[in-house]
């Protein structure tokens, strides 16, 4: 973690209170426990975890979206600011969300190059003329035709939405991108257009992108760094190669092994037991024990720290111990 | 009454099937009425024969169909067509009216409640159920007892009637956009508030809102004639349908046309707000009912 | 189930503070109730006088303190009139009023559900329509008109029945007959679409399917589950009887409460216009306690799903 990180996060907690009518007693659920992670520019920081896990919730507390319990974001290296000031909303031009259902996230009633040049209006960026001008180009960027600027969003197809996402997310040049599952929403064949313009355009533009997704093949291709997440805790984070070629983490392992790979059978398939994780109800000790094969005891008991185990890999398990290499 | 006819959800959708099947003729006559109506409410000045106070004394209670008054006179020879066309007017105006002042009361603190959430989300809410448990008649007869009548009370209060429905769908559809929608969406642009609640959220949900007003207005319409009905209401010497039938009441026997003459267009206006906006709420919005 | 009753009792308490403090900022909005009492030609001695004995020389948070433990302590003021206690010419009222409005209640009830549920079951027949019509008619229609039509019906061209007065059973017909219908008519469409909906679900074709005699999926499936909206809407209606009979009293000059009310706004009697308004709250928050309780029986799932409110 250099100082020329964009973003850093640094012991993020984001704990939700459900609450039963005015009088009912008060539940805790603890989305994001503890998260550290930062972005550099011009790379790509991949967040994987399943449903529950708090890997969106880390997003939007990247984002600022939603202000945490505890810890803190910097962004630039200054502290995000209070969530609906004025300086906060000023910062949005320098960091967007990329939603997963692109569909929900346009207004059905707005042409879409009214809705790609809106964060423009809003940030006042440029004159009436410049900014038509820049959503021709921003539309042409993400590979849609300048005509389609009158069309409606029910008016295109899946894979077109998600792009006029992007280009409104990419309008006012932002420095960071969190792309909140982009993909899972389209087709596979449509998948991979959506991922490739994403690298395109963090190429051409240096954006620095954390990319969000329970699906381990997608962050694959776009990530320099993955982490992995486990009921509102990372529990692994390596280089994306390191981690596809030796996950260290039981957890990770058996996320990897479900990944197939061109021209090889699917073996040695580690079939996760148990009950998917509940935030609401977090097992004691290490949360991923109930599910994993090798827990011992101490799992149980022992919250195990999240420690660098090699050079640029961090891994919070007992059975991985600090800076050793055992698999 | 009205009040109750609203929180039956279900009555519209019960004809939903019936008129999608067939090109809704009651629609048109529907249509065709409130137009008439508001092309009279506009042209009343023009429209009228006689002044709704002057008085014909050699024709005092004139049947209908006397070739100088269409639909007889009152007691004191007053035409009653005139007195007809000046009480569709001032009973639109107060539903039309009170029907915008209660949208926006409604929508303002709906969306206050969405966007503060908390404690103002509470209240608004608490008064909205208060505001829907309460018989409404009671309530203005009560409003009336304090401060006496005239037409902008009455236009004012009337503005609060059903207030509660636009406050209740504006409120839920503003949080479901801001939610995962839309709206965050724009919020998270870096948009103000105005912009996320003026610019997106209200022409979202307006044609919810436009049938929820076609809901209310008939509704105001009852409302009012029943206040007026009662000598509450509209004072003389100005004229609505209620006051013209509370006045027709005392000349049942000999004359009633008076009074069944504004009972028909308060039926059947209500009827037509009621049968178009059914129709609409079908068209516009499947997801209301 | 203890927290269920202490949510809805602190909610009843809630309105019924909303209504004191509705109807004392609408009072002191209003005017100088002393000035609109002794009116504007009353010498000032005797403002004075009036402003001193009603404590209207205090000032206003006081003025509410006051005047919400007077009526918490059941204490609910004099008419300005007639110099006698509200709640005693309220309650002289109820009687008349009861007289008309349990026969129109039961009526409603006796009327508009057997249609609707006739309706559903006999979908699109020529008596669904017809009883769909009837009630459409039946709640586009004020209660005034209607009144004034059986008037002129049954005791101006027939002369049957008297048209207004409360001396025997006969001057009842008409005030019930012109109640009940506006009632019944969204009773019955109320339960046509109640019970239409219930023959729609899954549940009601499964209980078919397994061979049971339609008379018995009906009555013992679906009216049990259509059951929970229609109490719903009865125990509305119980909570607007006294709204239903103002204008049903005031047609037919019958003395209850409702004709209490609208004379009293005319003459502006505050006293007793709060006192009725307090009554109609406190009927509204009882019926809809008793909702409640009802709703408890006919489907506990709902307890725990009313509390999160």
């Amino acid at each position: 973690m250099t100082a020329a990180n964009l973003i850093e996060a640094a012991g993020l907690v984001k704990t939700y209170v459900s609450r039963k009518g005015l009088f009912g007693t008060a539940t805790h659920v603890r989305a994001v426990d503890g998260v550290t992670l930062s972005v550099a520019p011009s790379t790509t920081l991949g967040i994987v975890g399943e449903s529950g896990s708090g890997k969106s919730t880390t997003g939007r507390l990247l984002l600022g979206l939603e202000a945490p319990t505890e810890g803190e974001v910097k962004f630039d290296g200054k502290p995000m600011p209070a969530i609906k000031t004025n300086a906060w909303r000023d910062l949005r031009s320098r960091m967007q969300l990329v939603f997963q259902d692109p569909l929900a996230a346009l207004d059905r009633r707005v042409p879409i190059g009214t809705q790609v040049s809106e964060p423009l209006d809003i940030h006042a960026v440029g004159t009436e003329k410049e900014r038509q001008d820049r959503v021709e180009t921003l539309l042409t960027a993400v590979g849609l035709r300048r005509d389609q600027a009158g069309r409606y969003p029910h008016e295109l197809s899946g894979g077109q939405r998600q792009r006029v996402v992007i280009a409104r997310a990419i309008a006012t040049n932002p420095d960071l991108l969190v792309c909140d599952e982009p993909v899972s929403a389209l087709d596979v064949s449509i998948q991979a257009q959506v991922i490739n313009l994403l690298r395109d355009l963090q190429e051409a533009r240096g954006i620095a992108m954390a990319f969000i997704s329970h699906d381990l093949k997608v962050v694959r291709n776009i990530s320099d760094r993955v982490a992995v997440m486990y009921l509102g805790r990372i529990v692994e984070e390596a280089p994306s190669a390191d981690i596809f070629r030796r996950p260290l983490h039981p957890y990770t392992r058996a996320l990897v092994s479900s990944v197939p790979v061109p021209g090889t059978a699917l073996k040695d398939r580690i079939i996760l037991q148990g009950e998917p994780p509940n935030p609401a109800a977090r097992p004691s000790g290490c949360a991923f024990h109930p599910r994993c094969s090798m827990a011992t005891e101490r799992c149980k008991a022992e919250v195990p720290a999240f420690v660098t185990v090699e050079a640029g890999r961090k891994a919070a398990c007992h059975l991985v111990p600090a800076a050793s290499t055992e698999t | 009454m009205a009040n109750i006819a609203q929180t039956a959800p279900a009555i519209g959708t019960t004809h939903k099937m019936k008129r999608k099947r067939r090109f809704p003729i009651f629609v048109v006559i529907g249509i065709a009425w409130i137009v008439a109506m508001v092309v009279i409410a506009f042209g009343a000045d023009w429209i009228r024969p006689y002044a709704i106070t002057a008085m014909d004394l050699r024709n005092r209670l004139s049947l209908p169909g006397n070739p100088a008054h269409l639909l007889g006179t009152d007691e004191l020879g007053r035409d009653v067509m005139s007195r007809l066309i000046e009480s569709i007017r001032i009973s639109l105006l107060i539903a039309f009216g009170a029907t915008l002042i209660s949208a926006f009361i409604g929508t303002a603190l709906g969306f206050l409640a969405a966007y503060f959430r908390g404690l103002v989300e509470q209240l608004v809410l608490m008064l909205a159920d208060f505001q829907a448990a309460m018989p409404f008649l009671i309530m203005s007869l009560a409003v009336l007892a304090f401060f006496g009548s005239s037409l902008t009370l009455l236009i004012c209060l009337m503005g609060f009637y059903g207030w509660e429905r636009y406050a209740r769908i504006a409120r839920g559809l503003a949080i479901a956009a801001s939610g995962q929608g839309y709206a965050s969406a724009v919020t998270q642009l870096g948009a103000k508030p105005s912009r996320v609640y003026l610019k997106h959220i209200l022409p979202n949900i307006a044609s919810t809102l436009i049938v929820s007003m076609t809901l209310t207005f008939p509704e105001i319409i009852l409302m009012e004639s029943s206040l007026s009905f009662l000598g509450l209401g509209v004072q003389p010497p100005m004229t609505s349908l209620g006051n013209m039938v509370g006045y027709g009441r005392e000349y049942l026997t000999r004359a009633p046309w008076i009074m069944l003459a504004p009972s028909f267009v308060i039926m059947l206006t209500t009827l037509s707000i009621s049968i178009v906006g059914d129709w609409l709420r079908d068209r516009l919005d499947p997801t209301i009912s | 189930m203890l927290r269920f009753f202490l949510i809805r009792a602190f909610r009843a308490f809630m309105t019924i503070v909303l209504v004191v403090t509705f109807a004392f900022v609408v009072l002191r909005m209003s005017g100088d109730p002393a000035l609109i009492i002794m009116g504007p030609e009353a010498p000032p001695e005797a403002i004075v006088a009036f402003r001193k004995a009603w404590g209207l020389d205090q000032p206003i948070w006081i003025q509410y303190l006051s005047y919400f433990t007077a009526i918490m302590g059941g204490d609910l003021g004099i008419s300005m009139r007639d110099g006698q206690s509200a709640i005693s010419l309220v309650l002289d009222r109820i009687p008349a009023t009861l007289q008309l409005t349990v026969p129109a209640l039961i009526l409603k009830l006796a009327i508009g559900i057997p249609a609707g549920v006739y309706a559903a079951l006999h979908r699109d027949s020529a008596a669904d329509r017809g009883v769909m019509a009837g009630a459409v008619v039946g709640f586009t229609m004020p209660s005034f008109v209607f009144g004034l039509i059986l008037v002129l019906v049954f005791s101006v061209t027939w002369g049957v029945l008297p048209s207004g007065g409360q001396d025997t059973w006969m001057h009842a017909i008409l005030p019930i007959a012109t109640m009940s219908i506006g009632g019944a008519g969204i009773l019955a469409r109320f339960s046509r679409s109640a019970m239409i909906e219930i023959l729609g679900q899954p549940y009601m074709r499964t209980a078919s399917a397994k061979g049971l005699p339609w008379r018995r999926v009906i009555w013992e499936h679906a009216f049990p589950n259509a059951a929970i909206p229609i109490v719903t809407i009865t125990g509305f209606m119980v909570g607007t009887l006294i709204a239903g009979a103002v204008v049903v009293e005031s047609l037919f000059s019958w003395p209850g409460i409702g004709r209490l009310l609208v004379v009293s706004v005319a003459n502006r009697d505050l006293a007793v216009v709060q006192c009725i308004l307090l009554m109609v709250a406190a009927t509204m928050v009882i019926s809809n306690f008793v909702v409640d309780i009802l709703y408890g029986y006919l489907d506990p799932r709902l307890r725990n799903n009313q509390a999160r409110h």
